[in-house]
């Protein structure tokens, strides 16, 4: 490495300056080393293998990924698809980037995915409007449209963390029920302006296609703000799971709420009680007391790289590297820390950083084999910062005895992570 | 404002949501007649219930014949979850959250059993038979008398127990 590149370290066990890898360039790049699941190899005289000497496939009209990447997968809680709820779980520490792929987004279906034939699909805006009106499919590709990157995160994501003890789990059980996608359709408000509100109107009780038609209640300024009805999910039409053909989408609120295969809008002054909004999706609090329209899915980050099943593969120098979200507006600052919490390093946010969208962060780390503490915190532009697991649950509630990690004790924790690292490089989840 | 600027990267959507004002009209008018299949809300206050009765009486041999099931002999609970009351709901540590303990209104139930149970065939109970299930629910839940007819007048009467026990996060929002 040149002189005058010698990283700095800015915080205590080996985080180094932000700014190390663009200053560093190559030469500094080149020490890095990546997490494996196994041992590494050692190097090889080069030969030219088969596939360099054969033609390759042809190339099919939709492609699907390399069979060596076919456990890339989500984790499934219903496989075989009983009479309860579905939920299917994002390989978030298998993934990287802020763009979650569409087969690997997370799902929960209360039953099943309907198969639905767009040419019959219809969505009702009715209630209280001057013109209740009817829209296709058809009618709606017309329409001007948006596109914007959002995440969606389920209200009961991260239960585990209500757990007494640690639940040793990899991140894809832990917080696996967030994913961040680029969604385009209608926006919401340009529907009602087309069916006018009656100015005594406050909500609206969207309602899916569905076998149980799941429906919530959403207050009507959200919907004349930047509610959007998504057709389309990073390009593509939306995966029957994730609601197609449409659905309602709400960038930063609870993900149950955003209803998939949307089929009407009732304009009303009162919300419904919906069953979702009167019991699952409900808060409880250590008074007895329960949070009700939670709504928005606050600050909130974790490290993807390292976590736990992704073993450190000898000292040298790592990128940490992570997500940070919130639903109330941009990622500001994302600090990272490895001696668990008592000194903290800026981390290096990756542009474009959007409003209600996955920014990913990264740190050089220089681990020096001993012992530490990962842990990442974010701060929003609205002003909140991301509270320690210890402020949440005082404030929220701890299981007394620890449940399966798929059980929903409770629900929208969004305090830190912690992962520890041990002498042999393993990750552990830990409280600190 | 549909998107807000982050650090800076102006996101120019700004111009979108003009574009986006000017609607092309493509809905098709549609009268109550035609959505009324669809039209199945049921609103707090009662609003949107359909004529037609129920006891807990006419509601017992439709439960055990069409929920039993799933949610047990009784509501006691099975692969689908209990509809009786349990004790005092306190914390997380506290009893499972049934109707007679945490449902916050009396009206969510003849909704959501009519649009969603049973769940193998929703939406195939009359509406007699979903206010006998209700007031079969009621009863085992001890709010309401054994022989309190359910109707479209009676039933958004019905106070339930932990009407105030709830907080609205971000009343802000609404
Ligand atoms: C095949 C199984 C099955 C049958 C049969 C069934 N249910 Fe259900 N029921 C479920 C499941 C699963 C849920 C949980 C749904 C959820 O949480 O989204 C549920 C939820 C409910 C709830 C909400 C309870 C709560 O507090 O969480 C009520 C009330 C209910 N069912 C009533 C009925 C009635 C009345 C019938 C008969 C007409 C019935 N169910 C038949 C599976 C069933």
């Amino acid at each position: 490495m040149t002189k005058g590149l010698e990283p700095i370290a800015i915080a205590a066990n080996g985080l180094l300056d932000r700014r190390t890898f663009i200053k560093g360039g190559a030469a500094f790049a080149a020490t890095l080393s990546g997490y494996t699941e196994t041992q590494g190899a050692t190097a090889q005289p080069l030969t030219d293998d088969s596939w360099s000497l054969i033609p390759g496939a042809t190339t099919p009209p939709y492609e699907q990924r390399s069979r060596f990447e076919a456990k890339v997968t989500r984790t499934l809680t219903n496989p075989k698809g009983e009479a309860r709820v579905q939920n299917a779980r994002t390989p978030l520490h298998l993934s990287q980037g802020t763009v979650t792929p569409n087969g690997l987004h997370f799902v929960v279906a209360q039953s099943g995915a309907p198969d639905i034939d767009p040419a019959k699909h219809r969505l009702v805006i009715h209630g209280m409007v001057k013109r209740p009106l009817m829209f296709t499919l058809d009618a709606l590709e017309r329409y001007p449209k948006v596109s914007r990157m959002a995440f969606i995160e389920c209200g009961g994501n991260s239960a585990p963390m209500f757990s007494p003890q640690p639940i040793q789990a990899n991140l894809q059980t832990l917080h696996g029920m967030v994913s961040c996608s680029e969604w385009t359709g209608v926006l919401l408000s340009t529907l009602l302006a087309e069916a006018g509100v009656d100015p005594e109107a406050k909500w609206l009780i969207a309602e899916g296609a569905d076998a149980p038609t799941l429906t919530r209640s959403v207050p009507l300024k959200k919907g004349l703000d930047d509610a959007m009805i998504a057709l389309y999910q990073n390009g593509e039409r939306l995966m029957p799971a994730n609601g197609y053909p449409m659905r309602l989408f709400l960038p930063g609120w609870e993900g149950n709420m955003s209803i998939k295969w949307l089929r009407r809008i009732q304009v009303t002054d009162t919300p419904g009680m919906t069953f979702p909004e009167s019991k699952t999706y409900t808060q409880l609090l250590p008074n007895g007391k329960a949070y009700q329209f939670y709504f928005v899915e606050e600050v909130k980050s974790f490290i993807t790289q390292p976590s736990p099943g992704l073993t450190m593969n000898g000292p040298g120098t790592y990128e940490i590297s992570g997500i940070a979200y919130s639903g109330e507006g941009c990622i500001k600052r994302v600090m990272v820390s490895a001696d668990g919490g008592k000194t903290w390093a800026q981390a290096a946010l990756q542009a474009p950083v959007q409003d209600k969208a996955f920014t990913r962060f990264r740190l050089p780390w220089r681990w020096d084999g001993s012992p530490a503490i990962l842990q990442s915190r974010a701060y929003d532009d609205a002003g909140n910062v991301q509270p320690t697991r210890a402020e949440f649950v005082t404030e929220r509630g701890e299981l007394k005895a620890p449940l399966p990690p798929a059980a929903f004790p409770n629900q929208h924790f969004n305090g830190i992570t912690s992962w520890a690292i041990d002498a042999k490089g393993e990750v552990k989840h830990v409280y600190a | 404002m549909f998107t807000r600027k982050c650090l800076g990267i102006g996101l120019v959507m700004s111009a979108s949501v003009a574009y986006a004002a000017d609607s092309p009209n493509l809905g098709t008018p549609v009268t109550p007649a035609d959505i009324a299949a669809w039209d199945i809300s049921i609103l707090p206050d009662g609003r949107g219930l359909p004529a037609g009765s129920g006891t807990a009486a006419q509601g017992a041999p439709i439960y055990a014949q069409k929920c039993a099931a799933c949610h047990g002999e009784n509501g006691k609970g099975g692969t689908a979850s209990a509809l009786l009351p349990r004790g005092p709901v306190t914390s997380i540590n506290g009893a499972e959250r049934t109707i007679g303990n945490f449902w916050p209104v009396s009206t969510t139930l003849f909704d959501y059993i009519r649009r969603a149970m049973p769940w193998q065939q929703p939406k195939t109970l009359t509406n007699d038979e979903v206010y006998a299930l209700t007031a079969y629910l009621l009863v085992l839940n001890k709010v309401i008398g054994e022989s309190d007819v359910m109707n479209a007048e009676t039933l958004p009467k019905v106070r339930m127990p932990n009407r105030d026990g709830f907080i609205v996060r971000f009343p802000g929002k609404m």
